[in-house]
């Protein structure tokens, strides 16, 4: 019964990254589809939060720490990248 | 595991809080106008159905194996200080990049703010 249940939560976190999907395909600017992205990441961590519930396995708690970590450096460069151009400036010392 | 005992109900509980925040957030993430209450609703309501699902787990291997993860609480920890910060500077280089607003939206009071400070 419970695995029924936390089958049909992962079905509803698979319908809203496919939403979220749409808005990547779709989004008008460019922040739209970063800020999609993100969404994507954050959903498929809690989707394996919920798989590692579901298989009762320790296995997944670094993916976790790792999607988290790898999603939050790769939004912000992408914000830095859309705003100044560059992602790493290069500070010239005189 | 033939009955639900009283974690399979809280930990569902959770669960199912944290997917239909993230639900509710995809829908907003479809219907809305503009990039800022996209991210409006992005933000806060994906990033706290996360939070409820990963509370519900840490809880799960606690109570049930008695397995006090510390990882899934520095990533619990991780996602709830890094959430804000993203969204924030998102929607500050949307605004520097000229992404427009929608158009039924009445002040934009940054506008006249980066004006005046242009004009010093």
């Amino acid at each position: 019964m419970f695995q029924i249940f936390l089958s049909g939560c992962l079905f509803f976190l698979l319908l809203s990254i496919l939403a979220a999907l749409y808005r990547v395909v779709k989004g008008p600017s460019m922040p739209d589809r970063v800020m999609a992205l993100d969404n994507i990441g954050v959903n498929l961590l809690a989707g394996i939060a919920i798989l590692s519930i579901f298989l009762r396995t320790y296995a997944f708690f670094d993916i976790i720490l790792l999607i988290g970590i790898l999603s939050f450096v790769g939004t912000i460069a992408f914000a830095r990248f859309l705003e100044r151009g560059v992602v790493i400036e290069r500070n010239r010392i005189h | 595991m033939n009955g639900i005992g009283y974690i399979e109900w809280i930990v569902g509980g959770l669960v199912l809080i944290g997917v239909v925040f993230s639900f509710l957030s995809a829908v907003g993430l479809i219907r809305f106008p503009d990039v800022y209450t996209r991210a409006h609703a992005v933000s806060k309501s994906a990033n706290l159905g996360v939070l409820c699902i990963l509370l519900g787990t840490f809880l799960y291997f606690l109570i049930e194996d008695g397995y006090f993860s510390i990882r899934l609480l520095l990533g619990i920890f991780f996602v709830f200080l890094t959430s804000p910060v993203v969204a924030h500077l998102l929607n500050r280089a949307a605004y520097r990049s000229g992404v427009a607003m929608a158009e039924d939206s009445v002040r934009d009071d940054l506008k006249e703010y980066l004006e005046r400070d242009e004009r010093v």
